[in-house]
């Protein structure tokens, strides 16, 4: 339960789609001037996502990954298909999205008409080819997760257009210089919304203790060996002494900052 | 360019400017700005994104006669796709290192938008060698993007240039260490790769004010 509830936020707000790893920029851009449309085009990519991500994981477990076909019998443990990944992924993602275009128009009009413009938009749109190779790289472990997986990332996409398309329809009324207008301005808002994203970096820092630790360890022996104190961090100090004390001034900062 | 005719010229030398892909038509920033942290990647990227262009545009163009309108996605999508398992199996084969920092971007090379769009645009009404130089020319401006915002980056995050200290060496402190100079750390994030290019379109868009957009 943990675990997902870890994935879910760290999803939606550290690895955002738009302002960590910059995928479905294009649409992100392109589709973001109104509220409305902007809110259509997350949603269906929400929905996209959590539908892709699971299958595109079931696809990997059993059928791309090394030793996948095991299942099969012992004489398919060997193969090893996952530079097939890509073009598995991407039909999955433009047949899966026709589906639910055909699905949605039958039965329930209504969402088809503020969804269904989006949907052959969606089929090029890397974030969700990204969605499904992120899940592949980060090693996903059940089909639960990659469903959170899924779901959460397509919050956090629908959060981040949501945002700059509030932000564009208020800055119409605002001077910006000439050459910036349009896509200039839109490129550094959405920079300085992703260094504040970055501030959700200290949310969860489970995962990141063991690096510093081991550095800590390297560091003990050259401590030893120059015989020096922590005072010996000075920069006055490693300036006029030899190499060995140049080398350890980084690493006894890490010492300072943990 | 004795063997191009003027129009021809124009399919390359347009998108190099005032009709880049990446600062007027808004194609493909999908999967290159993680990347431009470091010049080396850029290039890759950017080289590997010309290799695609090119062929896909040729593979296309030769096809466009037979491919049924109603699954032409999909069928683009399979060129793009095999276009770029070529490109990552060579990249695993030869440069290993450099393909575990691209990661899922090389993958990504298939959604990029600039590829449908030229596709969509250009390769399905036009003959094979005209759609060439096209692909060739956008793939041209979109890695030239690549390669400056990577130079900045690289250069100011880490005063390196391919993994050369061109700025002296920061622990040492020689040259323009030695007066005091700081590495901008801040570069490195990947937030800074979306200002630097909202710099490079205010700076394309004050030299030429046809290009503003009105609002």
């Amino acid at each position: 339960m943990l675990e997902h509830i870890e994935l879910f936020f760290k999803s939606i707000f550290i690895d955002n789609m738009v302002f960590a790893t910059f995928l479905g920029m294009c649409s992100y851009l392109a589709v973001s001037k109104k509220v409305t449309t902007a809110v259509g085009l997350g949603a269906a990519v929400i929905f996209v996502l959590a539908v892709t991500v699971p299958l595109n994981w079931l696809l990997d477990q059993y059928l791309l990954r090394d030793g996948a076909l095991a299942w099969l019998g012992p004489e398919y443990a060997d193969y090893n298909l996952s530079f097939l990944s890509f073009i598995l992924f991407i039909a999955t993602i433009a047949t899966m999205v026709q589906l639910v275009e055909i699905v949605v128009e039958k039965f329930s009009p209504s969402l088809y008409n503020s969804l269904g413009i989006f949907l052959p938009l969606i089929a090029v749109n890397c974030a969700i080819l990204g969605g499904s190779l992120f899940m592949q790289s980060r090693d996903i472990q059940t089909l639960g997760l990659a469903f959170n997986y899924g779901l959460s990332s397509g919050i956090g996409w629908f959060l981040a257009i949501l945002a700059i398309a509030a932000i564009r329809e208020k800055i119409r009324y605002s001077n910006v210089p000439a050459p910036l207008r349009g896509l200039g301005i839109t490129f550094i808002i959405t920079g300085l919304m992703a260094i504040g994203f970055m501030s959700f970096g200290g949310m969860l820092t489970g995962g990141d203790e063991a690096a510093p630790q081991e550095e800590v360890v390297a560091v003990a022996p050259t401590q030893e060996v120059s015989g020096l104190t922590a005072d010996a961090t000075q920069q006055d100090l490693t300036q006029k002494e030899n190499g060995t004390v140049q080398e350890e001034t980084p690493a006894t900062n890490n010492l300072i900052n943990e | 360019m004795g063997i191009l005719s003027k129009k021809d010229a124009a399919l390359i030398l347009d998108p190099l400017a005032d009709n880049n892909p990446i600062t007027i038509q808004v194609l493909g920033i999908c999967s290159a700005l993680a990347i431009t942290a470091e010049l080396e990647a850029s290039i890759v990227m950017a080289v590997s994104v010309l290799f695609v262009m090119g062929m896909g545009n040729v593979v296309i163009s030769l096809m466009r006669n037979i491919i049924p309108s109603k699954i032409r996605i999909i069928v683009q999508l399979v060129v793009v796709a095999t276009l770029v398992i070529v490109v990552d199996q060579v990249l695993k084969a030869f440069a290993y290192e450099l393909s575990k920092t691209l990661s899922v971007f090389v993958g990504l090379i298939i959604t990029n938008c600039i590829i449908m769009g030229r596709f969509e645009a250009f390769a399905l009404a036009n003959g094979p060698k005209r759609s060439f130089l096209d692909g060739i020319g956008n793939a041209a401006g979109y890695g030239f993007i690549l390669v400056v915002i990577g130079f900045f980056r690289e250069l100011l995050g880490s005063g390196t240039l391919l993994g050369i200290k061109v700025l002296g060496d920061p622990i040492e402190k020689t040259g323009l260490y030695a007066f005091g100079y700081e590495n901008n750390g801040f570069m490195l994030l990947s937030p800074m790769a979306l200002i630097v290019v909202g710099i490079i379109i205010w700076v394309q868009r004050s030299r030429n004010p046809a290009l503003i957009e009105e609002n």
